[in-house]
C-alpha cells in the first residue's frame, strides 16, 4: 500500500512536469513515425522512385527526393527504425555492463575495485570513436546489430565509475548491513536492495546511454562506416554529402535527418532534466 | 602530487600499450584479407601486384611467429615506421600524418580553449537570472544534442551557400599556394573559421548548461549558506561557487575530449578540411588500412597528451592534489 502510494506521487509529479512531458511528446511522436511512417509510404528507401532526380518536397514526395530521385521521407522513417535499434541495443549493453562492473567494484571493493577502476580509468581515456573505427573499417559486411553492440561495449565507463559511486555509498547503510546479516547472497542484496534505491539514477543513466549511442552511431555512419545493408540517418547525412547536396541547395536531403536526430537527443535531455525534478524532491519547487 | 602523477601515467602507460596491442590485433584476426584487398583497391599490373604483395607480406611479417610479429610491429612504432599508405602512394603514413597534425591543432585548440571558457563564464551568468537562464539553457541543450557534422552541415549552406561569404571546402583557395604573405593568411583564416565556429558552438552549450547546473548546486551548500548567514557580499559567494565549480567542469573536459575529437573528425569530413578525419575518410573509402591505423594512433596519442596536460592544469588549480589528498578527481 505504500508502495503504491509512492508510485502515485511519482507519477504525479511526472505528470505534472513540462520537461518531461515535451521530451516524452518528441520521443513518442518520432517512435510512431518509425513505427508507422513506413506504412505511409508506396517506396522502399533504396528504389528510384523519381526519374528526373532531386525534387524539393511537394505532396507525391513529402520531403523531396535524392540526387538519385531516392524518396527522402523514406528515407528518414527506415532510418528513424535503426536509430531506435542501435539506441536500445548499444545504449542498453552499455547500461547492463555499466551496472554489472559498478555494482561489482562497488558493493566487493577491495582487489576487485581496484582491477575494475583501472579497466574504467583505461577505457574512459581511450577515444571511443577510434576504437570504432578501427574495428569497423576491418568488418566487410556491418549490419546494425554489430554496429550497436560495438558502441555499448565501449560506451559503458562513464556509468560504471557513476553507479560503482553510487553503490559505494548504499552499502554501508543499515538496511544492507541488515540484508547480509539475515545471510542473502550478495546477488539478492545487489538486485533487491542497492539497486531499487538508486532505480532513478539507473533510469537517467539509461537515457544518457540512449542518446549517447544515438550520437554515436551517426558520427561512425558519416565517416563511412555505418551498415552495409540498411539505410540509417547518419547514411543519409554521408550520401547528401557525398553527392554534393550542399552545392546543388538540395536542403531537404541533410536537413531532415539531422533535425531528427537533435530532436530525440535533446527530448532526452530535456526528459533527464524532468526525471530528476520527479526523484529529486529538493529541485521540484523550481 | 607524487603519487597522483604515478597513477596517471600508469594508466596512460596501460592505455596507450593496449591500443597499440589492438591495432596490432585488429587487422591479423579479422575475417578477410586486408592485403588483397588493399591490392585490388590500388589495381595495379599484376607484376607490380605480385611484387606489392611481397612488400606488404615483408611489412606485415605474416611469415614470422606471432611474438616476433607482435615485436617487430613495436620495434617499427618506436622507429616511427607505420607503413606506406596505399592511397597516396609512395608517401609514408607517419608524413601523412604528420601534414595533416597543424591542421587538427589549429581547429581544435582554439574551439575546445574558447568554448571552454566562454561556456562556463556565460553558464555562471545565466545561473543569476531567471530570464537569462530561460532563453540559455532550452538553446545549450539543443545545443549539445546537435551532431557535430549537422552543425557544420548547417553553417556551410547557410554561410557558404545561401550567404556565400565563407568558403566550404578546403584549408585554402586552390589558386594560391603557401606563402607568408597577408593575403594567404587571410584566405587561411577565412577557410578556418566556419570548421572551427561548428565545432565552438555544439561543445558551448554543453560547458553553460554544465556551469549553470554546478553553481546552482554551490549555491545550495552548506558553505554558501554559512557565508550567507555571516553577512558575505554576493559576489564573493559566487566567486566561491565560480572556484568549486570549475574543478568538475575541468575533469569533465578530460571526459568530453574523445567527444570533442571525434566531432572535428567530422567536421572536417563536412568542411573537406585536410586534418585526420578528412584523410580518414579518404582512407577508409580507399581501404587503406595502413592509414587508417596510424589516424587510430595518433588519435589515442594526442588524447592522452591532452588528458596529461589537463592533468597538470588540475593540479596547478586544485590545492589538494598538490597536498596529496588526491580528491574525488584522481
Amino acid at each position: 500500500m505504500k508502495a503504491l502510494k509512492q508510485k502515485n506521487e511519482f507519477l504525479y509529479f511526472a505528470l505534472r512536469n513540462r520537461k518531461l512531458q515535451i521530451g516524452l511528446g518528441v520521443i513518442l511522436f518520432f517512435v510512431l513515425l518509425a513505427a508507422f511512417g513506413p506504412l505511409l509510404t508506396d517506396y522502399e528507401p533504396f528504389d528510384y522512385v523519381n526519374p528526373t532526380g532531386p525534387v524539393p518536397p511537394s505532396s507525391k514526395f513529402w520531403l523531396g527526393t535524392t540526387f538519385f530521385g531516392q524518396d527522402v521521407f523514406t528515407q528518414v522513417v527506415m532510418g528513424l527504425r535503426a536509430t531506435f535499434l542501435i539506441a536500445i541495443l548499444g545504449g542498453g549493453i552499455a547500461t547492463l555492463v555499466g551496472m554489472l562492473l559498478g555494482f561489482l567494484a562497488g558493493y566487493r571493493g577491495g582487489i576487485l575495485d581496484e582491477i575494475i577502476n583501472v579497466l574504467t580509468n583505461i577505457v574512459l581515456v581511450i577515444p571511443t570513436m577510434a576504437v570504432l573505427l578501427i574495428i569497423a573499417a576491418y568488418l566487410q559486411v556491418r549490419s546494425l546489430a554489430m554496429e550497436s553492440i560495438l558502441i555499448g561495449l565501449t560506451a559503458w565507463p562513464w556509468a560504471a565509475r557513476a553507479i560503482r559511486a553510487q553503490t559505494f555509498s548504499l552499502r554501508t547503510r543499515d538496511f544492507v548491513d541488515m540484508a547480509r546479516m539475515s545471510g542473502e547472497s550478495a546477488f539478492k542484496i545487489i538486485f533487491s536492495e542497492i539497486a531499487p534505491n538508486m532505480m532513478s539514477y539507473l533510469v537517467m543513466t539509461f537515457i544518457l546511454q540512449f542518446g549517447g549511442a544515438i550520437l554515436n552511431a551517426a558520427t561512425l555512419d558519416f565517416i563511412g562506416l555505418g551498415p552495409t545493408n540498411a539505410i540509417s540517418l547518419g547514411l543519409i547525412m554521408q550520401y547528401s554529402m557525398m553527392w554534393g547536396a550542399l552545392q546543388f541547395g538540395m536542403w531537404w536531403w541533410f536537413v531532415p535527418p539531422g533535425l531528427a536526430i537533435t530532436l530525440i537527443v535533446g527530448a532526452l535531455y530535456s526528459m533527464n532534466v524532468g526525471l530528476d525534478e520527479v526523484f529529486n524532491p529538493k529541485l521540484r519547487e523550481m | 602530487m607524487r603519487k597522483y602523477f604515478g597513477r596517471k601515467l600508469v594508466i596512460y602507460l596501460l592505455t596507450f600499450f593496449l591500443a597499440v596491442t589492438i591495432d596490432w590485433l585488429i587487422p591479423r584476426f579479422m575475417p578477410g584479407d586486408p592485403v588483397a584487398n588493399m591490392l585490388a583497391r590500388v589495381s595495379v599490373n599484376s607484376t607490380a601486384a605480385s611484387v606489392m604483395q611481397e612488400y606488404y607480406t615483408h611489412l606485415f611479417g605474416l611469415d614470422l611467429p606471432l611474438w616476433q610479429q607482435y615485436l617487430n610491429f613495436w620495434a617499427n612504432l618506436l622507429r616511427g615506421d607505420l607503413g606506406i599508405s596505399a592511397y597516396l602512394f609512395p608517401k609514408p603514413v607517419t608524413q601523412v600524418l604528420m601534414n595533416a597534425i597543424p591542421y587538427d591543432v589549429a581547429l581544435l585548440l582554439p574551439a575546445i580553449l574558447l568554448s571552454w571558457l566562454a561556456g562556463n563564464n556565460f553558464g555562471a551568468v545565466a545561473a543569476r537570472s531567471k530570464w537569462l537562464d530561460n532563453t540559455v539553457s532550452p538553446i545549450g541543450y539543443i545545443l549539445t544534442a546537435t551532431p557535430y557534422m549537422w552543425l557544420g552541415i548547417l553553417l556551410a549552406w547557410f554561410f557558404g551557400i545561401i550567404l556565400d561569404v565563407f568558403p566550404i571546402a578546403g584549408a585554402y583557395s586552390f589558386s594560391l599556394s603557401p606563402t607568408l604573405s597577408w593575403k594567404f593568411i587571410g584566405d587561411v583564416l577565412l577557410h578556418w573559421f566556419l570548421p572551427f565556429f561548428s565545432l565552438f558552438m555544439v561543445q558551448f552549450g554543453g560547458w553553460a548548461i554544465g556551469m549553470r547546473n554546478m553553481i546552482i548546486y554551490e549555491l545550495e551548500a552548506d558553505y554558501s549558506h554559512y557565508l550567507e548567514a555571516l553577512g558575505a557580499p554576493r559576489s564573493l559567494i559566487r566567486r566561491y561557487a565560480f572556484n568549486n565549480a570549475v574543478l568538475p567542469q575541468l575533469s569533465g573536459l578530460a571526459l568530453q575530449l574523445g567527444v570533442i575529437v571525434a566531432g572535428a573528425l567530422v567536421t572536417e569530413v563536412v568542411f573537406s578540411y585536410p586534418g585526420i578525419g578528412y584523410l580518414l575518410l579518404a582512407a577508409i573509402q580507399n581501404q587503406d588500412y595502413f592509414l587508417i591505423q596510424g589516424c587510430f594512433l595518433f588519435i589515442i596519442i594526442g588524447v592522452l597528451l591532452a588528458n596529461f596536460v589537463i592533468d597538470i592544469v588540475y593540479v596547478l588549480v586544485d590545492p589538494r592534489t598538490r597536498r596529496g589528498m588526491t580528491g574525488e578527481a584522481a
